[in-house]
């Protein structure tokens, strides 16, 4: 009976499986941050006139701001001129025209990682794009989108193909001097994913894109822009990993969602990048601002996020429902182990009538992990019976973590109806007995007691992602069960 | 079947079975009655393999295995069951697939293919007609908001699933109202077979109305004060347990 601490610790010997080193040549440039930089990752681009000075400008607003210190979170000072700003394999051509001319180890790198870039595998029926450190490598599934009149590409060939689109929309959600990561990344911004989705039309695939942080040194900073036009729908999935090292990296993402009348945007992120080792070493600083702007009648939002990964997370992908009947929501599972930090949430911004909101946060803390839940949920006067509902539960595991819930409120019409609920509780002895004493292993019994615990979100994960999320939550847990 | 010698056992600094010791053959159905505190459910607990529970001395032997040696699943495994005083609830969890899960864990360690879900399910209704039990029952979360009464119920239907080599019952009867308490005594009553022993604690001999059992024996301080046959639980009822207390008049 002794020996349940000794299994819990081989659970805990279990390691981070993505992370390896792709060893490929890349162009990187010289770390440090300065006007010469923006302009060179512009020229590198081929950028228009225009998003030039609009990086110019967030570089000169970033310069004025102090990095945040709100978050229930401990940071080691990052130093902004130690991180290179620019990674790229190196290639001969000036790109890949099509999946023969990638290069092998970077399919071999994606087949690792389990996401087969090639179209005939296995994935079929998600288009994928791969972002490997600052640009995409490959998109996949281009020709039969292209039939269905829906725009999937990296950024840059956005920004070379649609520009007039980037001009209308890049920024209008997350503005340049948002906050000071939103502001960095609109300077440094290297690559990211683009969709839209043209009037009616609902996409036949689930698009899928693949962030990849290889080289050592350098920063993440990809943008990412979703327009969902008119009576469209679209359903888009992410996934991140990281190799294996001892200092820490940044990844600071946007996210823009826009949503048009009547349109709807499912997104959903299984996050896993590196999250350092046992002793807190090393590990990514997931540090992204994402939103969604509900900007027509009758349009959603739907946020689904598994955070699984990183040395410190901090986000809190939120909705903007401006339009009537508008609808967000926000599933969340965050997971914290060792010395993981995670400060997360959304924020609900209602400003037309009717609007309505649901948050179902799910934190799990484990080992040292740290785990905050942060909510803001904001009825405008002109949100006449706005709905809120907010759940938000804790789960903790051991005695060393610690799980922390900030609901904040901010109720300016007397119509709306906020609810909130929030519960804590620890894995008991009780339940651990109950399976075993059924014959189930107590490994597979804290599995199945934190994937009952996590239901509610993961059923509103596209199916290929709800295994995958049940599998990394399995892997991550390292069931520390005191 | 089970070979119970001088076990003592202690939960936290209260020392609670002391040198208890009880056979119990294949086939046989055992009643284990006492007052509270006495140690019945300690006793149920240990052999299941409670990991609150420490056991300072005695053996117990399970067809020819050391028991208390064994990991609490690898008892379950070799078909030690014990029907929860207390059921715990696990939300989000289905009913249906902790079930499955169990079963399919048994099979596997009997080296026997596990079951898919539609062999499953169908055995599964086929039990649950026994324990007039309805469909609904497969989707709840485990023990998710049942009364009492249907907590015990989901108790058998598990162990008629399960179909285990030795069943300990600890007060299966506690909260349930007579109409239950002849579903849940009738589940039981199925089960009996001349391979499958029961050990079943109970406050009130009521139960042993239903489910009539070979051997009664009294607990009382921790250990057995007295044993008999189903007479001596109507003798109780009639008397009370003080005239047994603390062994005074130890058989």
């Amino acid at each position: 009976m002794a020996s349940g601490q000794q299994d819990v610790e081989q659970l805990v010997a279990r390691k981070y499986q993505h992370g390896f080193v792709t060893d490929i040549e890349s162009d990187t440039v010289p770390p440090g941050l300065d006007e010469s930089v923006i302009r060179l990752i512009s020229r590198k681009k081929g950028e228009p006139e225009f998003l030039l000075n609009w990086r110019l400008r967030a570089f000169e607003h970033w310069l004025t701001m102090a990095e945040p210190d709100w978050a229930h979170v401990r940071i080691a000072p990052i130093d902004y001129q130690s991180i290179s700003y620019y990674s790229a394999p190196k290639k001969n051509t000036d790109g890949p025209k099509s999946l023969d001319e990638v290069d092998p180890k970077l399919l071999e790198t994606y087949d690792k990682l389990g996401i087969p870039l090639h179209e005939r595998a296995r994935l079929a029926g998600v288009a994928v794009d791969a972002v490997f450190d600052s640009v995409s490598v490959a998109t996949t599934f281009k020709k039969r989108l292209k039939d269905a009149g829906v725009i999937f590409c990296p950024f840059s060939e956005a920004v070379q193909e649609h520009p007039e689109l980037l001009e209308q929309y890049l920024g209008t959600v997350v503005p340049t001097g948002d906050n000071f990561f939103a502001a960095l990344n609109s300077a440094v911004f290297t690559d990211g994913s683009f969709v839209y989705v043209p009037k009616g039309v609902r996409c036949p695939m689930e698009l899928s894109t693949y962030f990849r942080i290889n080289a050592a040194n350098t920063g993440q900073f990809e943008r990412t822009l979703i327009i969902a036009d008119e009576g469209s729908h679209v359903s888009y999935l992410e996934g991140c990993t990281a190799p294996m090292r001892d200092e820490n990296q940044l990844h600071a993402a946007v996210v823009e969602l826009i949503a048009l009348d009547d349109a709807e945007i499912k997104y959903s992120t299984v996050q896993n990048w590196y999250p350092g080792d046992e002793n807190g070493v090393g590990g990514i600083y997931n540090f992204v601002t994402k939103r969604g702007d509900c900007r027509g009648r009758n349009s959603k939002i739907s946020w689904t996020q598994v955070e699984t990964g990183s040395a410190i997370t901090w986000k809190y992908p939120s909705c903007i429902l401006r339009g009537d009947n508008s609808v967000g929501e926000f599933y969340s599972v965050a997971l914290t182990n060792n010395y993981q930090q995670a400060d997360t949430g959304t924020k609900m911004i209602h400003l037309g009538r009717n609007t309505r909101s649901t948050i179902v946060s799910k934190g799990i803390s484990a080992g040292h992990g740290q785990n905050a839940y942060r909510g803001l949920v904001k009825i405008l006067p002109t949100a006449e019976g706005a709905r809120n509902h907010t759940q938000c539960d804790s789960l903790l595991m051991g005695s060393d973590c610690g799980a922390h819930t900030f609901p904040y409120m901010e109720i300016r019409n007397p119509s709306a109806v906020v609810e909130h609920e929030a519960t804590t509780s620890k894995i008991s002895e009780d339940q651990l007995f109950y399976c075993r004493q059924r014959g189930i292993s107590e490994e597979d019994a804290v599995n199945m007691i934190v994937n009952g615990f996590c239901k509610e979100v993961f059923r509103e994960l596209p199916m290929e992602f709800a295994v995958e999320a049940q599998n990394l939550l399995s892997v991550s847990l390292e069931g520390a069960v005191g | 079947m089970l070979s119970i010698k001088n076990l003592s056992a202690r939960a936290g600094d209260h020392d609670i079975l002391k040198e208890l010791s009880l056979e119990v053959g294949p086939g046989e159905v055992h009643a284990i009655m006492g007052p509270n505190g006495s140690g019945k459910s300690t006793l149920a607990g240990v052999l299941a393999g409670r990991p609150d529970l420490e056991v300072t001395g005695g053996s117990v032997s399970y067809r020819g295995h050391d028991l208390l040696a064994m990991e609490p699943e690898e008892r379950a495994r070799e078909g030690v069951f014990l029907a929860f005083q207390y059921p715990v609830e696990i939300p989000g969890v289905n009913n249906v697939y902790l079930l499955k899960a169990a079963l399919n864990a048994l099979r596997k360690h009997r080296g026997e293919s596990e079951l898919d879900a539609f062999e499953f399910l169908a055995l599964v209704k086929d039990k649950m007609k026994l324990m007039q039990m309805d469909d609904s029952f497969l989707n709840r979360g485990v023990n998710e908001g049942f009364s009492g009464g249907e907590k015990k119920r989901n108790e058998v239907l598990q162990m008629a699933v399960l179909e285990p080599t030795l069943a300990v019952l600890d007060e299966t009867d506690s909260g349930l109202d007579i109409d239950a308490l002849k579903v849940v005594a009738n589940g039981v009553n199925s089960l009996r077979s001349a391979e499958r022993s029961m050990v079943v604690v109970t406050h009130y001999q009521r139960l042993l109305d239903y489910i009539v059992p070979d051997f009664v024996h009294v607990l009382s301080g921790g250990r057995i004060v007295r044993t008999g046959g189903r007479e001596l639980a109507l003798e109780l009822e009639e008397r009370g347990y003080d005239w047994l207390r603390d062994g005074a008049d130890a058989a």
